[in-house]
């Protein structure tokens, strides 16, 4: 039973990596030079940022909650630390994304309280703190943009840059994923995360604090924000009030293209990241297939709602293929 | 308790989206001397900084002037009518305004200018009957042919061009645009080509992507024009991590406090944007020449604007400065302490 479980998860995975090759095609025969290596690159490091935080929104999802101040946290932490390069060009640049993580934690973390401790529904929570969030980066900013040359090149130079044949954004988004792929499946910590998203009753009778998890989730979550806030502004070179405005949503739509349940409780980190580089592709895509912007925020949604549909339809195959060979 | 929280946290959210300026009028003043108020929307703004510069520079021009800066602490229509109606009280000469709405102001200028003051608005205008003049740093033709010139003189007046925009439906860009599509159709730059408009939406991580979809698209791209503050930031950003430096010219309307590490590094030749100082500069010429009789105001009239050189008021008191300031190299140190 077991196996065969994880075979449908896996299963869902691939229909997505299915889909994915489906859509390059699609692109690469409108844009040959679409699928040249350079490219491939690029999008993979364009879509590192949305990589980091939408594994700490598939946390939060994985809990039955959503947060919707993701954008907001990389927009206040991309600020703060780059003012503070501003006006310390002299800090290294680990303080600085020590301090990013730091800050986006914190913001995270009274998020978790508020949802654990306060008992308001994540919806809810966040939707406030989306607006506080945003509001405080327009207080410390006083509205003003943070520009290249406000920063120092150091700072400028954390997303750039290449090690290893692979740009350093890129690296820094395998690293968060190969952490948290280590403690969503093979820590305590991790697991209860699931049991908490699948059956709270159950998770509370054996023992797992729904409060402790809610409260982690939403701290991990900030701290990936946090990191990105850092990312994100140094490599636009430019941190401004608008910073990731309505990013959540992708984040969200990242989870649920990659086959996370937003009940709770079911979806893969790798299934997330699959989404997060669908999502990529089409945004960078869009660019060079030379259809009218009026079609590309509508060929947008409809290209993710069909990704969706029919990922669904698939898994529904399988079910059905399962229950039949339980019925023998 | 839940309702309490979630109220609590509005009330936050609203009192913390909204930005404190601080600081407060000075209004010395001098029986002798052409009382000369600019109001501008808010205190603590520097673009506003900027212009009540302009003001003071052409206050000692003409010697018998005093330039006074005034605005509210927070950009609204009550705090200018409350100061253009202490301002009535004080009796001085003229008043130059940029409004916070186009017609909430429109009774108490009336009043004002029952009462002998003169009043004309700037950079962002009252409606007809509100004012005697009202001056817009520049329009759309100027602005779109001259964004076509820079872009030719950057790369040798040859070579693909495109452009990078804000939102497709963004009033003023597709104007300005509309300029561009027929500007570049002129003899002198028959060698140059516009091919593709692309729109950035205003956010830095779509505009940086569109950009790189143009370098893509385009592999003899020459220039890109952005006319809009976020969208040259990206593309700037974009030419240089794509090494295009030198290969693909960049210009459009920026900040210069933003984009002077890309002026500076020769990523983007020159751009453009009005200047503050110079709508200071120019609406207190305007006002100082009305009130000292030289001209009255009214379509046709002709004001010699000191190094802004004439100035024609049109029809309707709606008036032209000049074209967009442009900037490079040489000059954006300078501006871009400024705004």
């Amino acid at each position: 039973m077991n196996k065969k479980l994880e075979k449908i998860l896996q299963n869902r995975e691939l229909n997505l990596v299915l889909l994915t090759a489906v859509l390059l095609i699609a692109v690469t025969l409108r844009a040959p030079s679409f699928l040249a290596l350079k490219n491939i690159e690029r999008i993979v490091n364009d879509t590192a940022i949305l990589i980091m935080v939408a594994s700490g929104q598939l946390l939060v999802i994985l809990t039955g909650g959503i947060d919707l101040s993701v954008g907001a946290t990389i927009a206040f932490s991309g600020m703060a630390v780059s003012m503070l390069n501003q006006y310390n060009p002299s800090m290294p640049v680990v303080v600085l994304i020590l301090l990013g993580v730091l800050i986006g934690t914190l913001l995270g973390a009274f998020n978790g309280a508020c949802v654990a401790f306060g008992k308001v529904p994540p919806v809810i929570t966040t939707l406030g703190t989306m607006s506080i969030f945003r509001g405080f980066t327009f207080v410390l900013s006083k509205g003003q943009w943070v520009t290249a040359h406000e920063m120092t090149e150091a700072y400028m130079n954390i997303p750039k840059g290449k090690m290893l044949l692979l740009p350093n954004l890129t690296i820094w988004a395998i690293v968060v994923f190969i952490i948290m792929f280590y403690f969503i499946r093979y820590t305590r910590s991790g697991r209860e995360i699931y049991a908490v998203g699948g059956n709270k009753t159950a998770a509370h009778f054996v023992g797992v604090s729904e409060k402790k998890v809610n409260f982690m989730v939403f701290t991990i979550a900030g701290a990936l924000c946090g990191l990105a806030g850092v990312m994100w502004t140094a490599r636009y070179a430019a941190a401004v009030n608008e910073t990731a405005l309505g990013f959540e949503l992708q984040t969200v739509a990242a989870c649920v293209l990659g086959g996370v349940s937003l009940a709770g409780g079911a979806g893969t980190l790798t299934g997330v990241v699959m989404g997060a580089l669908f999502l990529g592709i089409i945004n960078n895509a869009l660019p060079v297939v030379n259809l009218s912007p009026f079609f590309q925020m509508g060929i947008q949604g409809f290209v993710v709602l069909a990704a969706i549909v029919a990922n669904v339809l698939m898994e529904q195959r399988n079910d059905k293929k399962l229950l039949a060979g339980r019925r023998r | 308790m839940k309702n309490k929280i979630v109220l609590t946290m509005l009330l936050l959210a609203m009192v913390s989206g909204f930005v404190f300026a601080n600081g407060g009028g000075d209004k010395a003043a001098d029986a002798e001397k052409t009382k000369i108020v600019l109001l501008v929307k808010s205190l603590g703004n520097g673009f506003f900084e900027a212009v009540a510069d302009g003001g003071v520079e052409a206050a000692e021009e003409l010697g018998n002037v005093e330039s006074i800066y005034m605005g509210p602490s927070s950009a609204t229509a009550e705090g200018q009518i409350e100061i253009i109606e202490t301002l009535i009280a004080q009796k001085v000469d003229g008043i130059a305004i940029s409004a916070n709405d186009p017609d909430a102001l429109i009774p108490v200028t009336k009043k004002a200018m029952k009462a002998g003051i003169r009043v004309i608005s700037f950079d962002s205008n009252i409606s007809s009957g509100g004012r005697e003049v009202a001056l817009a740093p520049s329009d759309t033709n100027l602005i779109g042919q001259q964004q076509v010139k820079l872009i030719a003189e950057l790369c040798d007046y040859k070579g693909e061009i495109a452009i990078l925009s804000a939102t497709a439906q963004a009033t003023n860009q597709n104007a300005w645009i509309a300029v561009m599509k027929e500007a570049i159709k002129a003899p002198e730059y028959k060698d140059m080509k516009l091919v593709d408009v692309v729109y950035g939406d205003d956010a830095a991580d779509k505009s940086y992507r569109e950009a790189v979809g143009l370098f893509e698209k385009y592999p003899n791209l020459a220039g890109i024009i952005s006319p809009t503050t976020v969208g040259v930031l990206a593309a700037s950003k974009a030419i240089e991590d794509e090494g295009l430096k030198g290969k693909v010219q960049i210009t459009g309307l920026g900040l210069p406090s933003e984009m002077q590490h890309y002026i500076e590094n020769g990523t983007c030749g020159q751009m453009a944007l009005w200047n503050p100082v110079d709508l200071g500069y120019s609406s207190t010429y305007i006002l100082a020449r009305m009130i000292a009789g030289d001209i009255e105001g009214k379509a046709g009239d002709k004001v010699d604007a000191g190094r802004m050189g004439s100035i024609t008021i049109g029809p309707d008191g709606e008036t032209i400065m000049g074209e967009p300031f442009v900037f490079n190299k040489d000059n954006i140190a300078k501006y871009a302490s400024i705004f």
